[in-house]
């Protein structure tokens, strides 16, 4: 375990609006304790800031558990940190030591443009939802929740998929700047559901349309994105998108 | 005023599918024509917001997230209950009904509470037609587990993960109607007050959180669906932006807020560790389905352990007290949320706590493992299983059912769950209280609705587990897109709403004016720093255990709070640009209103019930002494600065008898 009254060196990114220019500002804070979260020691240092009267670094946040996604950060070269499967709301400073330089970014992609410091915009991410990333099923038309057996393993599958939290760490760590596992994981999760798989290939199309409309990379299985996602998803899963693509493309006159 | 619940004559069983029947409808051509304006997107106001749209009005709907997607609804770990009687154990409607009527304490209504466990069962059924995940058995079909306060098998689970699940079908239902174009996103867009005109709530006044400019928006009626407001204890399992201000800039303008008193603080999160701390993290109450609740039996080892002398593992099972099993044998470690919240403080308060503040007690799954062990060694015929292999047999049953919160456990501690019992304390988690609603789900306020944790209407003085989920998508899928048309049948010939009418104007003036006060105070403190004060306060004063001499102290200590925040809080940047230390601001101000409301509300109630304890009035073996004869009413207060004002609804029960609730 670390020592419990860090120094650290913060080098952080700091951009006025979307239109400014960044650089990078070095803070360097006192006193931080192996039980705090990365983003306690972020707010120990807005409170330092504060104080001076200057302009807190901003940052987003909002569970703080790990699951609503609304967390980013490049720690260190590392979209969420360097700790593997972990947002970087739940990476605590245990994994740091005294004496430590840490470098944060925003995520970068032309499809996520910065909205202040280390904000982005993640709209893009709504878009291709809306695309198709859902089944065409009114309130109250639904049969009993038994009516279909789904096999346990392909419920487990579906749910690996449906895991994603739309944080956007794969594009930001895909040289691409792909989003890709994103896209894919809503088309297996629903592929995956007997009542998902009506609309399974016009769902892949118009998702991936909007993908690429949205100025996200093409994937070249650099596999990146598997490694840095914080609910550890599966590139398995742009198999089956490929899979749902390519048996929709051929099957319809497009 | 009095307060007109609304609730349709007829037997219980009966009122809501006859009410459906009969009330007023509006008709496809006029649903084009009339705007509804949605302010949340969490399970309540995202599935009201798909609803709303699929049945063609014209809906626009306003989040302050970065995307509807994140409502904190995302974060609900355990499941959601329905009375399906998939498991045969039993269940049906009316004993939902009965267990959430009696674990909340006898403190909700009747008539809302039955329609909440009919329409649980086509939740599921919505649910599972959405493409959810749910867990599953070997033969495909859905699981179930128990929770809390009941004893039958009735919530469905996706992992530990239900929220995120049944937030993301909503989310998903929703985006199909942007994508139809029936519904408006306003994404970071938050409501920073309600318009009224000739005394109908007709629209808000919203900051784009982007750009910090103040936008009109009217409509033929407005549905909050905002959540609840366990953040005036700055340390809760709230996620870190959900704040009350859209329900109390209602009460500002005229609704009442109702039990702000009632609170849940729930018994399984991870203690407190330092000053520096931003929120707490719950582990999911499905982990007391096989997790063993025990302090040691004597001092002398809890301060061993307090110290780092011994852990929780060098304590013999002789020396262990499971003061659940020990002081409630009918149901154990699966009391209600309040029950067992109160025992771990007073196992604590008698100096057995087992971290270094004395505040946490151990959740235990050694017993677990070794059940499920031994059970999977015969199962795969090993009948001599070595001690070591149960171990291992265990531990991959309790990983598959709870791994994910194992997991974010020891992210956060640093310490192994599987090896060393976990520590746990109660924390703050949700608020029964909420704006007052009638029957339909509307406020005191016409043609202002809410939603979900919102309003006040289901769980009493206690919400049971996995009630939360149901009630957000029975509000949103199922009762409120009925109900609002009992409103809006009489709003056909309102043309639309303009938003540059006087009372917009108005309304947006004083918003900026409010701004330019918070902006304009440049003192010396944090918004943080004041939120942190207020937030100590309501957990000193108003929390697991109240008096009314603490609770007069706390209202005192709030005020002075408050004058001292327009002294001397400090606000950088600017109104006109992205700013989350202003949002904050606004928010902490009218955090700094509620909380003496709640005090307020604390005090009038001269009871103990369901998550309100009142040392006063309890049993001599220390449990909840409810008084029947003066307190069986809602309290639903009118806002003045001076002197918050009482107006009662009186809760009638014709269907269950009120009973001290035992769980012995």
């Amino acid at each position: 375990m670390s020592a419990d009254n860090m120094k650290l060196t913060l080098k952080i990114w700091r951009q006025k609006n979307a239109n400014a220019k960044g650089h990078f500002d070095t803070h360097t804070l006192d006193g931080v304790t192996s039980h705090m979260s990365f983003l306690e020691m972020l707010d120990v240092l807005n409170e330092q800031i504060i104080q001076e009267k200057k302009e807190p670094v901003a940052f987003e946040h909002d569970c703080r558990e790990g699951i609503c996604g609304t967390c980013s950060l490049v720690i260190n070269g590392y979209p969420h940190g360097p700790q593997q499967g972990t947002t970087t709301c739940q990476l605590h400073m245990r994994h740091f030591k005294d004496g430590d330089t840490i470098t944060i970014e925003p995520w970068r992609s032309a499809a996520f443009p910065i909205v202040k410091d280390l904000v982005v915009n993640r709209d893009s991410f709504d878009r291709i939802i809306q695309a198709g990333g859902y089944i065409s099923v009114n309130t109250g038309q639904a049969q009993d929740g038994n009516a279909i057996p789904i096999e346990k393993d392909v419920a487990n599958e579906a749910m690996d998929a449906a895991t994603c939290i739309g944080c956007g760490a794969c594009v930001a760590a895909c040289p691409n700047a792909s989003a890709m596992l994103f896209t894919s994981a809503k088309v297996s999760h629903l592929a995956h559901m007997p009542q998902g798989e009506v609309e399974a290939s016009q769902r892949a199309i118009r998702m991936v349309e909007q993908h690429d409309a949205e100025g996200f990379g093409r994937c070249s299985n650099i596999t990146a994105c598997e490694a840095e996602c914080p609910k550890e998803i599966s590139v398995e899963h742009i198999a089956r998108l490929n899979r749902e693509y390519l048996s929709a493309s051929v099957g319809s006159d497009k | 005023m009095a307060l007109q619940s609304n609730v349709p004559p007829g037997e219980l069983g009966e009122k809501w599918t006859k009410y459906r029947s009969s009330m007023p409808l509006v008709a496809p051509n006029n649903k084009r024509r009339i705007e509804v304006i949605i302010v949340g997107t969490g399970l309540a106001g995202g599935a009201a917001a798909a609803t709303l749209g699929e049945l063609g009005y014209k809906v626009k709907v306003f989040t302050f997230h970065d995307s509807p997607r994140r409502a904190h609804s995302i974060a609900a770990q355990g499941g959601i209950n329905a009375a399906k009687n998939y498991q045969n154990d039993g269940d049906s409607v009316y004993r939902l009904f009965y267990d959430t009527i009696k674990g909340g304490d006898y403190r909700s209504r009747e008539a809302n509470v039955h329609r909440l466990a009919e329409v649980s069962v086509n939740i599921i059924d919505q649910a599972v037609a959405q493409g959810v995940p749910f867990a599953r058995e070997y033969g495909g079909l859905l699981a179930n587990r128990s929770f809390g306060g009941v004893q039958v098998s009735r919530t469905f689970y996706a992992r530990g993960q239900t929220g995120q699940q049944l937030l993301l079908g909503a989310y998903q239902s929703l985006s199909r109607q942007v994508s139809l174009g029936n519904v408006t996103m306003y994404n970071r867009h938050e409501m920073v007050d309600v318009v009224k005109i000739d005394g109908k709530a007709r629209g808000i006044i919203a900051r784009n959180l982007l750009t910090g400019e103040l936008e009109r928006h009217g409509a033929h009626a407005v549905v909050l669906g905002t959540g609840g407001y366990g953040n005036v204890f700055y340390l809760s399992t709230n996620a870190m932006n959900s704040n009350v201000s859209a329900a109390w800039r209602a009460v500002k303008k005229g609704a009442y807020m109702a039990n702000p008193c009632f609170t849940q603080i729930h018994p399984t999160c991870i203690p407190v560790s330092g000053e520096y701390q931003s929120k707490l993290t719950l582990m999911s109450e499905s982990l007391r389905n096989d997790g063993r609740v025990w302090v040691p039996k004597n001092q002398e080892d809890a301060k061993a352990i307090r110290e780092g002398r011994k852990t929780g593992l060098d304590i013999p099972e002789a020396d262990r007290d499971y003061y659940l099993e020990r002081r409630y044998p009918a149901f154990g470690n699966l009391v209600p949320r309040d029950v067992a919240s109160r025992a771990a403080k007073t196992a604590c308060d008698e100096g057995l706590g087992v971290s270094p503040t004395g505040l946490a007690v151990y959740l235990d799954f050694a017993d677990a493992i070794q059940r499920y062990g031994k059970s999977q060694a015969t199962t795969l015929n090993e009948t001599n299983a070595s001690a070591a292999r149960i171990r291992e047999l265990g531990t991959a049953v309790v990983a598959e059912k709870y791994g994910n919160l194992f997991e974010m456990y020891e992210k956060i501690t640093g310490e192994n769950p599987y090896v060393m019992p976990m520590k746990i304390y109660p924390a703050v988690h949700y608020t029964m209280g909420g704006l007052w609603v009638d029957y339909n789900l509307q406020t005191n306020v016409p043609g202002l609705f809410a939603a979900g944790e919102a309003n006040f209407s289901d769980h009493g003085a206690n919400r049971l587990g996995a009630s939360a989920l149901m009630q957000g998508l029975a509000d949103g899928y199922f009762v409120l897109p009925y109900t609002i048309g009992t409103f809006l049948a009489n709003e056909i010939r309102t043309p639309m709403i303009d938003p540059n009418g006087k009372e917009f104007m108005e309304a947006e003036k004083a918003v900026a004016d409010r701004i330019t006060r918070v902006m304009g105070v440049q003192g010396n403190q944090s918004v943080e720093s004041f939120h942190r004060r207020l937030g100590k306060y309501m957990w000193d004063y108003c929390g697991m255990a109240r008096n009314a001499d603490g609770l007069a102290k706390g209202r005192e200590l709030i005020r002075e709070l408050r004058e001292e925040f327009y002294r001397d809080v400090f606000v950088p940047g600017t109104a006109d640009e992205y700013n989350p230390e202003l949002e904050k601001a606004l928010r902490v101000a009218d955090f700094l209103e509620l909380g003496e409301l709640m005090m307020v509300d604390a005090l009038d109630r001269n009871e103990s019930c369901g998550g309100h304890f009142r040392e006063e009035y309890q049993t001599p073996e220390g449990e909840a002494l409810r008084r029947d004869d003066e307190y069986t009413y809602v309290s639903a207060w009118e806002w003045d600065d001076n002197q918050p004002i009482l107006h009662k609804e009186n809760l009638e029960f014709e269907n269950v008898e009120l009973k001290t609730r035992s769980y012995k």
